[in-house]
């Protein structure tokens, strides 16, 4: 059997462990909390990052395509992009999985035959990881978007009253 | 050399604490999660204490030579001042009930933002200084020094709470962390600890007369631009008189709702209502700020603020006064304001010359919510709609805090939605989200700053997570609200958790709505969108 399929077999154990080091991460008392509160709505963090790691696990295992890939990596990145100072913990996480895929095979990987699907799995991590990167890019560059927006929201009305426009700053800015 | 961190190491890095109690671990304080001190110029306009140019990222915050004295005697004038601090600082049994409450908390998993340790933080220092235990025990009856740090630590939380009081709503003794905080960020300004972007409204306030600081000629400038565009969408005129004496009502809006989008939208809606009941109503450039920052920081402050609305109320004359879709403004004038200023004897209590109906809930303070004003037009059928002018919105609806959880304004806003929408329009959010469990937007209480984006985005996500249910569940691409401040944050909010989402004001589809006997075809809202029906997308459905 090939290492995709025996991951997709332990796909829920997976996402289980890599949930559990992401909530520990946070204070011994945030991490209760994030694990023991099944509302969504009452415990957004939680929601939002197993969402995102499933979706991950999901779309990787499968080999979807980039575009794909980068909207499930975005799920987690936009909380991790505000919520942890440097990008090296932000991203800190999508490195988690590493380990723990290479723990889940730890059987297999005593076979030399599986070694070169090991090194294009570990290959495609790191892959994972580089896009990654830039989502976090993507999300950062957002939130400079969101605070220019509250700006121009300000002065739009203004704008409107000077007859120039909605666009006005988009064309004074060349966007 | 330092060994390089493995991811595991890495990832423990956040909120994670060493061994030791919460009091030992120094505060970090994280840029994008603090607003900037304010500007000695904004602090010298109001007269507040020790103005100085200082930077929260700074090691040295300037602080004046006594400051610990004048922190401690500020503790106990209000100690002495207000019973409730005293109940709440002592009646707390930590039980925790509001521990996973706070948006803030939910959003950064931070434990400080658990407002019993929140509480904590100043709580502490009572016990240090006010409690025989704390001076005996020290740190055993969790008891602590108040040092510079402490007091950094104070800047650092009491600015990441937005005074909404859901916490308190959890509280089995009603413990109201929003008059902590209040009265915590006093005992900051005494020291001359101040944010830069609620002072520099507080004092554009009180120098010219609101927050974003237009002059009256400003004011009514763009009053009359309003007016000029219902016309061009509707053919109907809507002028305002300003400053008319003998008029029967006195309308006062927050000054968002004048000058910043969404807003003008709702503005131009609040212009059409008042025109199709040709109402006796004048507009104050002197009162012409809704909105009160100066609550934000002390009540001093919102006193001297709040105090141009009953000033103009009596020099024109008017009977009673309506007021615009805000939240805090609410709270200010429904549970402050007649404290403030005694039996408000030159006002009558609030009828509605349309329907009759007395407005028994603002005896005291003579002020009816245009949501309350609404409502009750439409029980009394006296409102000519035609709700598939806002065939284009699918809406869900945010409760303001301070309105819901301030007033208990549940229903009104509803019942308005329902009016004005075309039957299955409308879609609440999950329960444990709305009403008085609603979420804040998460940048209310005076830091809606640019400078601190991350924490007013993860203050939010417990919003925007219940908004998203409904936009992937049921398709819904506005969001509705009676807030002014709601409606500058929740935008940018949006664009972050749930883009495509517009936030709308509820008098706005009022305005779309309404039919006048008079006016042109209506083909556009009131944002110049095509309505179902009209426009590129009727001329392609007739095209095929």
């Amino acid at each position: 059997m090939s290492l995709y399929n025996l991951l997709s077999q332990k796909k829920s154990d997976i996402l289980e462990r890599w949930r559990e080091v992401l909530f520990d991460g946070y204070a011994p008392e945030t991490a209760r909390f994030l694990k023991s509160q099944k509302d969504r709505f009452a415990n957004p963090i939680a929601y939002q990052l197993t969402r995102g790691l499933s979706g991950i696990i999901e779309v990787f295992l499968q080999g979807a395509e980039t575009d794909k890939v980068m909207a499930q990596l975005d799920e987690v990145i936009k909380l991790k992009a505000i919520q942890e100072a440097p990008p090296s913990q932000a991203m800190a996480f999508i490195f988690i999985l590493k380990t723990i895929i290479r723990e889940e095979l730890a059987q297999e990987l005593q076979d030399p035959a599986c070694a070169a699907e090991f090194v294009d799995l570990e290959s495609r991590l790191d892959g994972l990881a580089l896009l990654g990167f830039d989502v976090y890019m993507q999300r950062r560059e957002k939130l400079c978007d969101v605070k220019v927006g509250e700006i121009k929201r300000k002065v739009s009305t203004l704008l409107r009253r000077l007859g120039l426009g909605d666009d006005y700053l988009e064309e004074q800015s060349g966007g | 050399m330092a060994k390089l961190p493995t991811p595991a190491e890495l990832i423990q890095v956040n909120y994670k604490p060493p061994a030791q109690g919460w009091m030992d671990l120094k505060t970090e304080l994280r840029p994008g999660y603090y607003v900037n001190a304010a500007a000695p110029k904004w602090m010298n306009m109001i007269d507040y204490p020790f103005p100085r140019a200082w930077s929260v990222a700074d090691e040295d915050w300037k602080l004046p030579e006594d400051w610990k004295e004048r922190v401690l005697q500020g503790i106990q004038d209000r100690l002495e001042r207000f019973r409730s601090l005293k109940v709440f600082f002592d009646i707390c049994v930590r039980c925790g009930a509001c521990a996973d409450k706070c948006h803030f908390f939910l959003g950064t998993g931070d434990p400080k933002n658990m407002p019993v340790l929140r509480a904590e933080l100043m709580r502490s220092v009572y016990r240090r200084y006010f409690k025989t235990a704390g001076k005996l025990l020290g740190e055993l009856a969790g008891a602590r020094d108040l040092t510079e740090d402490v007091i950094k630590e104070w800047f650092y939380y009491l600015h990441q709470c937005t005074i909404c009081r859901r916490c308190s709503v959890f509280c089995p003794y009603g413990i109201d962390m929003a008059e902590m905080t209040l009265l915590g960020r006093e005992l900051l300004a005494s020291v001359g600890l101040n944010i830069d972007w609620a002072l520099a409204s507080v004092a554009q306030c009180y120098d010219k007369g609101s927050h974003i600081g237009a002059t009256p000629q400003a004011f009514k400038d763009m009053i009359d631009f309003m007016a000029e565009e219902n016309e061009r969408i509707t053919g109907i005129s809507t002028p305002v008189s300003i400053n008319r004496k003998g008029a029967e009502i006195l309308f006062v809006v927050p000054s968002g709702d004048y000058f910043a989008d969404p807003g003008s939208f709702n503005f131009m809606g609040y212009l059409l209502l008042l025109k199709y009941l040709d109402l006796d109503y004048t507009m104050s450039t002197y009162a012409a700020e809704g909105g009160n920052f100066g609550w934000f920081i002390s009540h001093e402050m919102g006193k001297r603020l709040n105090a141009k609305m009953y000033e103009e109320a009596k020099r024109l004359k008017v009977k009673w006064i309506l007021g615009g879709e805000c939240g805090h403004m609410w709270r200010v004038c429904n549970q402050y304001m007649p404290t403030w200023w005694g039996p408000i004897d030159f006002l009558e209590e609030p009828v509605s010359p349309i329907t009759g109906t007395k407005f028994e809930n603002a005896t005291v303070h003579k002020m009816v919510h245009i949501s309350e004003f609404t409502a009750d037009l439409f029980r009394h059928g006296k409102l000519k709609v035609d709700p598939q002018r806002n065939a284009h919105i699918k809406l869900t609806y945010h409760d303001s805090c301070n309105t819901a959880r301030g007033m208990g304004i549940f229903e009104e806003p509803r019942y308005i939605i329902n009016q004005v929408l075309p039957e299955g329009h409308f879609f609440e959010m999950p329960p444990n989200t709305i009403r008085e469990k609603t979420f804040c937007c998460g940048s209310s209480s005076g830091i809606n700053a640019n400078e601190n984006m991350d924490i007013r985005m993860l203050g939010g996500l417990p919003r925007a997570n219940a908004v998203k249910y409904v936009a992937e569940k049921y398709g819904v691409n506005h969001l509705g609200c009676i807030c002014a401040l709601d409606r500058a944050t929740l935008p940018t909010l949006m664009q972050y958790w749930v883009p495509q989402m517009e936030v709308t004001g509820i008098t706005e589809m009022v305005g779309n709505a309404l039919v006048f006997d008079d006016e042109l075809e209506r083909t556009t809202d009131l944002r110049d969108r095509d309505l179902v029906g009209f426009g590129e997308a009727a001329e392609e459905e007739e095209a095929e």
